[in-house]
């Protein structure tokens, strides 16, 4: 996450689209890879822990590659979820996968490439590689973008179903305290995701919201409760932070 | 707790796979046609951030499995200092999960 914050400007671009690729192969190959590999051993560890096998664990890391909604889906099997608000929650948790895939692809299209192709690169963009591919856009000529994109993706999504593996089997080798923080990474790991970028009034009312309605109603309707505490809590933050309560005035200019 | 997988877990891994990747194609196929500015948008992130926050207040308040057995102030005591090393690192979040993780391992050691 940090190392997005270093400007690009001063490196040029690839010499080929080849180029393009390895570099983001490269440059995935840091940080990026660290953070998302923790989280996909805390998810390994998490089916474990679930009763489920390695190999339900490794389908549905390389089926969906986007934690959060595996990581609810997971949750919501343990606890005996109805089939459809599990479905539901993922849908909603995984909906800001469109936007993001939306907001990058303009950038990457090129003249004369089959758009299949652009369908099949969207399974990897995710929060880590829409963060690492934006930031680098203006440094790439426009027939190396999509090369960059894949190079990077492809390092994170190749090295995805081997973490969630080790994290599956660390699960019952290491010590319980170990095996604990395993499936201590995501909660955690998620909680500070949320305060990483928190300049929007919506934003922060809807984690207020969400905080307090979860706990709330999983005492009340616990099969329903996430996507009523996501419809209720982000509805209402919507609302009043398009009231002008929110918006900025000449309060906070 | 009720009782755990009530359905098959091929088919709630495959609904949940299905469900993910129609975003991605959505996305995919709205792209240049979209201002992804939108209030729609902006709905679907807000739904997106209070479910996400109900669900780790959820997991670290009251976990299931494993980590249900260990106290309350363990888990929030680990939870607190990853925010304080996330506070004061200026937002290195690999370090403040990796300390936050290592408090949960060394009192859970001790107690």
């Amino acid at each position: 996450m940090t190392a997005t914050e270093p400007p690009t400007t001063t490196s040029s671009a690839f010499a080929t689209p080849r180029a393009a690729f390895w570099g983001g192969v490269r440059e995935a190959a840091g940080v990026p890879v660290m953070v998302m590999g923790a989280s996909f051993v805390g998810f390994g560890s998490m089916i474990n822990d679930v009763g489920w096998s390695v190999w339900h664990g490794l389908y549905s890391t390389l089926s969906t590659w986007a934690l959060p909604g595996q990581v609810a889906m997971a949750e919501m099997a343990y606890t005996g979820a109805p089939l459809a608000a599990m479905v539901l929650a993922v849908v909603f948790i995984n909906a800001r996968l469109m936007p993001l895939v939306a907001s990058l692809l303009p950038h990457i299209r090129c003249p004369g490439v089959a758009p299949w192709k652009y369908y099949l690169a969207s399974m990897l963009i995710a929060a880590t590689s829409w963060v690492g591919t934006m930031r680098r856009l203006p440094d790439l000529k426009q027939d190396q973008r999509l090369s960059y994109l894949c190079g990077y993706g492809l390092l994170l999504y190749g090295l995805s179903p081997i973490a969630t593996t080790i994290g599956f089997y660390l699960a019952g080798q290491v010590p319980q305290p170990v095996t604990l923080a395993l499936m201590f990474l995501n909660p955690l790991y998620f909680l500070l995701l949320f305060l990483f970028d928190l300049h929007k009034p919506s934003k922060v009312l809807s984690l207020v919201f969400g905080a307090a309605l979860g706990p709330a109603l999983y005492l009340w309707v616990p099969n329903w409760r996430l996507i009523i505490t996501g419809l209720v809590g982000g509805t209402a933050a919507w609302w009043l932070a398009r009231t002008k309560l929110f918006k900025r005035g000449p309060h906070h200019d | 707790m009720t009782e755990p997988s009530l359905y098959s877990p091929v088919l709630m891994i495959t609904l949940a796979a299905v469900a993910t990747y129609a975003s991605r194609l959505l996305g995919t196929f709205l792209s240049g046609k979209i201002s992804t500015d939108s209030a729609v948008i902006e709905w679907i992130t807000c739904v997106t951030y209070a479910l996400l926050a109900g669900l780790v207040v959820r997991m670290i308040w009251l976990p299931i499995g494993a980590l249900a057995q260990t106290p309350d102030w363990m888990r929030l005591t680990a939870a607190a200092t990853g925010l304080i090393v996330f506070a004061i690192s200026r937002k290195n979040i690999g370090l403040a999960v990796l300390l936050g993780s290592l408090v949960l391992v060394a009192l859970t050691s001790l107690f």
